[in-house]
């Protein structure tokens, strides 16, 4: 834990991309909600392993393939502790959350879920929590229910035991990617285990931004993407208990997964490795490696009190600078609220807002947010969203909101 | 590089602001066809009132951006009284301008009397040409003319040969 405050002009020395100029204009990277900028430790630390110490990992017995793989074990080690993950070999490497749920979904689903079965969603899941789940109710008939938001933007937890009866699994996010919202999540673990079903945590935007420990929060499936938290893409993992990985079964069949393979069967390898077919992305774990020290160094808290503040101020200044001609779809205060501003011009679509801040240098995505249930929810097509992260400062808000009301003046009617 | 005014001019948000033709149709006799845009949410539909192998009227509704919803403006324009073989190959015009490469655009469609392509005229058309220099916004502009085609195809009419 570290009490310093995050000196935001060191962190961005520390991110090459942040220097470059587009449309002649300093770059504003207000999109990290849907894949975060990369230090230069982490390019590094891919570098130096495919120029030093490359090779595939668990297989060669000679001097760089025992380098390779206890880099990528290493690896394993340090997102485990950044985690919170008690033992390294509870912690599956996988693409990213999306593979995370799949995963659940194909092995422990298979295993444990049969028509009539409960899962209970959320009303602002990602797409990587529902459709997984969609994919199983198609062939083995199970029931999804889905908790409702209340009208500040968080999840209505006052029919949460009824909607959880007879439940075998309740999957939800530790925090929307649309809205903002952070969840309580170890409330709803309990409530889940209270009703006797598990609890799995999409933690793909809590994870960049929280320090994050799967023990504390009392999940049993907890799962983060690497390319949100300042590592590289194709490169996730999925934290589960020990009896649930050692129970469940293999997922994608291949090399590395096995204990032993012969004509009439196989034996599947010791967890994690059990689902782990095929060469891994070998450097880009070692990436992720390096981005959760780097995060580690920065302080997690210090990364949380600096977001929250910048939020605060971007709050602040969207209102005192469009007041009630742009709508927030996220809770107007910093209480249990990150870095994600969901906003949208009553008259003007988040693509042409999109299009015009982008000529100011400023980077923000418009559309559906991979989250089309919860715009059915809002009752709009899309919403133009500005995430905030640790090389983000009050310059970046202020080119937003000059940005904006460029856009605003050119769409007027 | 693509300046702003290059995909905004000023005809498409024109049509944005004042789109022609919005509106319904009573189904049947008119034909009503939904198109959609999975990518960004935009969604047109089209009432289309086709007789004796003639577009006679079209009225449009839905929601988009405004590059979607003045290119089915235009769209609604350009068509109303065409023949359906005349309609489909304004709709292959227009789906020809959006995949000329941005390096072949500047003199490709000027023409002496308007901008012409494979000798149709475009008309106001024309100002949809700078969307080629944006391509992620080509699906917003030629969501209109997919659904235009899909809708003369479920209308029942002749396929040309």
């Amino acid at each position: 834990m570290s009490a310093a405050p995050l000196d935001v002009a060191r962190v961005q020395a520390d991110f090459p991309i942040l220097k470059r100029q587009v449309h002649g204009q300093r770059l504003v990277y207000l999109d990290s909600a849907s894949s975060s900028q990369k230090p230069t430790a982490v390019l590094e630390a891919m570098d130096h392993l495919y120029r030093e110490s490359y090779a595939n990992v668990h297989r060669g017995v000679y001097a760089i393939a025992e380098e390779a793989t206890a880099a990528y074990e290493g690896a394993r080690a340090r997102v485990a502790s950044f985690l919170g993950v008690p033992s390294p070999s509870e912690l599956v490497f996988t693409r990213n959350v999306t593979e995370a749920i799949n995963l659940v979904a194909q092995s422990w689903g298979h295993a444990n879920l049969h028509e009539g079965d409960v899962v209970v969603l959320t009303d602002l899941e990602h797409h990587a929590n529902i459709v997984p789940w969609h994919i199983l109710a198609a062939e083995r008939g199970i029931e999804l229910r889905w908790v409702p938001l209340t009208e500040d933007y968080r999840l209505d937890v006052s029919h949460l035991d009824a909607l959880l009866d007879g439940a075998k699994l309740f999957a939800f996010s530790a925090a929307s990617n649309v809205l903002g919202t952070l969840n309580d999540v170890a409330l709803l673990a309990d409530a889940a285990h209270a009703a006797g079903a598990l609890a799995l945590v999409d933690a793909a935007q809590f994870a960049p931004h929280r320090r994050l420990d799967v023990t504390e929060w009392g999940a049993d499936f907890v799962g983060v993407t690497g390319h949100k938290m300042l590592g590289p893409t194709a490169i996730g993992a999925l934290w589960a208990r020990p009896e649930l990985l050692d129970t469940m079964p293999p997922f994608l069949g291949g090399g590395e997964m096995i204990r032993d393979v012969s004509r009439d069967g196989f034996t599947p390898n010791e967890v994690p490795w059990k689902f782990e077919a095929g060469t891994m992305p070998i450097a880009e774990a070692v990436g992720l490696g390096a981005a959760v020290d780097y995060l580690e160094a920065l302080g997690m808290d210090a990364v949380a009190t600096h977001e929250t503040d910048l939020t605060a101020y971007a709050l602040r200044a969207l209102e005192d600078r469009f007041g009630d001609r742009l709508a927030i779809y996220g809770p107007r205060t910093t209480e249990r609220r990150g870095a994600t501003i969901s906003f949208l011009f009553e008259g003007i679509h988040a693509h042409d807002i999109s299009q015009v801040v982008d000529e100011h240098g400023v980077c923000v995505r418009a559309g559906h947010h991979c989250a089309k249930p919860l715009m059915r929810v809002l009752g709009v097509p899309a919403t133009t969203r500005a995430s905030f992260y640790v090389y983000n400062d009050e310059s970046d808000v202020d080119a937003l909101v000059e940005a904006l009301a460029a856009a605003e003046r050119f769409f007027a009617i | 590089m693509a300046g702003l005014e290059d995909l905004y001019r000023e005809i498409i948000l024109d049509h944005y602001r004042a789109p022609r033709n919005r509106g319904e149709l009573p189904v049947p006799p008119a034909h009503q066809v939904e198109g959609y845009n999975p990518l960004c949410g935009d969604e047109i539909v089209l009432y289309l009132d086709i007789d004796d192998g003639v577009v006679r009227d079209v009225r449009t509704g839905g929601q988009g951006c405004s590059i979607s919803q003045a290119s089915t403006s235009m769209m609604s324009a350009a068509v109303k009284g065409l023949r359906i073989e005349e309609a489909r190959q304004l709709i292959r015009t227009f789906k020809a301008l959006m995949s000329i490469h941005e390096s072949k655009l500047e003199g490709e469609t000027d023409g002496e009397d308007g901008a012409t392509l494979d000798g149709v005229r475009l008309g106001d058309l024309e100002a949809l040409q700078g969307v080629v220099k944006f391509p992620v916004r080509i699906k917003c502009a030629t969501l209109a003319w997919n659904t235009l085609e899909q809708g003369l195809d479920e209308a029942g009419q002749p396929q040309p040969a």
